[in-house]
């Protein structure tokens, strides 16, 4: 291409990435002036306020937040990992009619927005006493998130030839470890696109640690943020810090590790 | 091998106990419960038939819920497939900066959607920095999200914004399953442009059409993270999707019994528009 032809490009690119980038900005230049600074919030702050990074952390909780978020997002994840590893196997090899009705069962649950559960949900996570319970919000993570990563599984079993199998079992090996010695190994590349739909997912969560996580103790990040904005009269300042400190970690492991965050989102849309 | 895939089978048993438990049980507790005047925590509550659901088709709030449900739905799929497609055709070409312009574009699907409809807050409160805008050019400040129409546009365009990153890369992976060869015949036949668009890419952009327009509709018609952070409904009950509504006649209006009718209206409808959908994808695909 040449020179000429690729400045108008590079204009209207320009004009896109700022348009994304505006929220992220505008947030930015609020979390770094102290609450005394009248200005624009398009204007940059004369000094930074970096106290308002620490009186988010402090007055949000956001300690407890973080680890509360890190260690559901981790138990949802490993749990999912194992569970669709496990089911898709034989729903990828075996053909029978009981199988196929599984297969569907499991994609038609993909489209029961978990919404429409919410009334009867709540009631079965109050009659396990599972309501404001880590093991309880973990559960619902991992039965919601499960559907996808199934699918995702059964698809890459499926291109991993038969005959490995066979021969294994010509070998004298038994199907469980078949399972074990051969097809567990070769699942790294989708086992990486299962954990990060499945973590981003369970990071970003809103909606279910509303309904099931009341006690303040144990509220997540996206909990956290958001009790500074419906609190009146809570700093706009300290609220911009905590909303920056609550995208940071995806913002940069996106940023590292972008290549597959983009292949998990089109491997998960385009099989 | 047959039935030794057979013995297999119990590797999936984990899997069907939790959709059991977390899935179906429900589904059909909430159908008992939606014929209740339950009120989401007393021990006592009666059968009331039909009331629940006569109640749906009467209730003012349902029915501006409802329309605003498939206003985000379908406004929000149709702005993310004209942008998507846009944004693929313009990074389907190499150019300095295209790297940078996919990151930025793709970046906000990552972020929580709660926590970017706070970030948007910052521009459309009053004191917010579109004000400023509006105030530099010598407009008169408004409050963006005080009134219905205008604060329905918000909601749509944020998340028009921050997903149309998904049907990007979505539409970028499908021109580059494009073979060059189909361009180079094209124009050796003397195509124009336009003419191979709307001849070779657009037919040969199918499936990628079918997969985002599908994940894009579905994420709409659910929207909830967005209008709480917005505008928690408001004003009044005007902005409210499905989705929300259900979460106030529970919560706060201790409606347990109407909350689960309109849940199971909710998926009615999300079942009935993908069943359609896919419905007329089909007979497109068998068209052409």
């Amino acid at each position: 291409m040449t020179r000429r032809a690729s400045l108008p490009r590079g204009v209207a690119a320009i004009v896109i990435c700022a348009i994304q980038l505006v929220p992220l900005y505008i947030t930015l230049t609020v979390a770094l002036k102290p609450q005394t600074d009248l200005s624009s919030y398009w204007a940059l702050p004369v000094r930074a306020a970096w106290s308002n990074f620490a009186r988010a952390v402090e007055s949000g909780g956001l300690i407890r937040a973080f680890a509360n978020t890190a260690a559901i997002t981790a138990a949802s994840t490993a749990l999912v990992v194992l569970l669709a590893a496990m089911a898709a196997y034989p729903l990828a090899r075996s053909g029978s009619r009981l199988n196929k009705t599984v297969s569907s069962f499991v994609l038609s649950i993909m489209m029961v927005p978990a919404l429409s559960l919410l009334v009867p949900l709540y009631v079965l996570l109050v009659r396990m006493r599972a309501v404001s319970t880590y093991w309880g919000i973990t559960l619902v993570h991992v039965a919601f998130n499960l559907p996808l990563a199934i699918f995702l599984f059964t698809n890459f079993i499926k291109t991993i030839p038969r005959e490995l199998d066979e021969a294994a079992v010509i070998d004298g090996s038994s199907i469980y470890g078949i399972y074990y010695r051969i097809i567990l190994p070769l699942l790294k590349p989708v086992t990486v696109t299962v954990i990060i739909l499945t973590s981003v997912a369970v990071w970003n969560d809103f909606q279910y640690s509303l309904y099931f996580l009341q006690r303040p103790s144990m509220r997540v990040v996206t909990l956290s943020i958001s009790s500074f904005f419906a609190t009146s009269g809570s700093d706009p300042h300290v609220a911009a810090a905590g909303a920056i400190l609550a995208i940071l970690p995806v913002t940069l492991l996106y940023v590292f590790l972008q290549r597959y965050f983009v292949k998990g989102m089109v491997d998960s849309a385009l099989k | 091998m047959e039935a030794l895939y057979k013995k297999a089978n119990i590797l999936y048993i984990p899997a069907l106990a939790l959709f059991a438990l977390f899935v179906a049980y429900p589904f059909v507790d909430g159908i008992r419960i939606a014929f209740t005047n339950w009120n989401g925590f007393s021990r006592r509550f009666s059968y009331v038939g039909l009331r629940n659901f006569v109640r749906l088709f009467k209730d003012e709030n349902v029915r501006a819920s409802f329309w605003n449900t498939l206003l985000y739905g379908f406004g929000s799929t149709f702005f993310q497939q004209v942008l998507g497609l846009s944004l693929a055709l313009f990074l389907d070409k190499k150019f300095p900066g295209r790297g940078i312009t996919r990151t930025v574009v793709y970046l906000p699907v990552l972020i929580s959607a709660v926590i970017m409809g706070y970030m948007w807050y910052y521009l459309l409160q009053y004191d917010g920095a579109l004000n400023d805008i509006v105030a530099l050019a010598g407009g008169e400040k408004r409050l963006w999200l005080s009134s219905a129409a205008s604060a329905k546009s918000f909601i749509l365009g944020v998340n028009t914004l921050q997903y149309c990153g998904i049907s990007m890369v979505i539409y970028m992976a499908g021109l580059q399953n494009i073979a060059p060869m189909y361009y180079e015949a094209a124009r050796i036949e003397g195509a124009g442009e336009w003419q191979v668009f709307r001849r070779v890419t657009v037919p040969l952009l199918y499936p990628a059409f079918v997969t985002s327009i599908t994940i894009n509709l579905i994420g709409g018609l659910k929207l909830f993270d967005i209008i709480k952070a917005l505008t928690g409904g408001g004003p009044g009950y005007t902005t409210n999707s499905l989705a929300t509504l259900i979460h106030s006649s529970y919560f706060a209006s201790q409606m347990a019994g109407f909350a689960a009718a309109n849940g199971l209206a909710l998926f009615v409808l999300i079942l009935a528009i993908t069943l359609s959908l896919q419905a007329i994808f089909r007979k497109i695909e068998v068209q052409s």
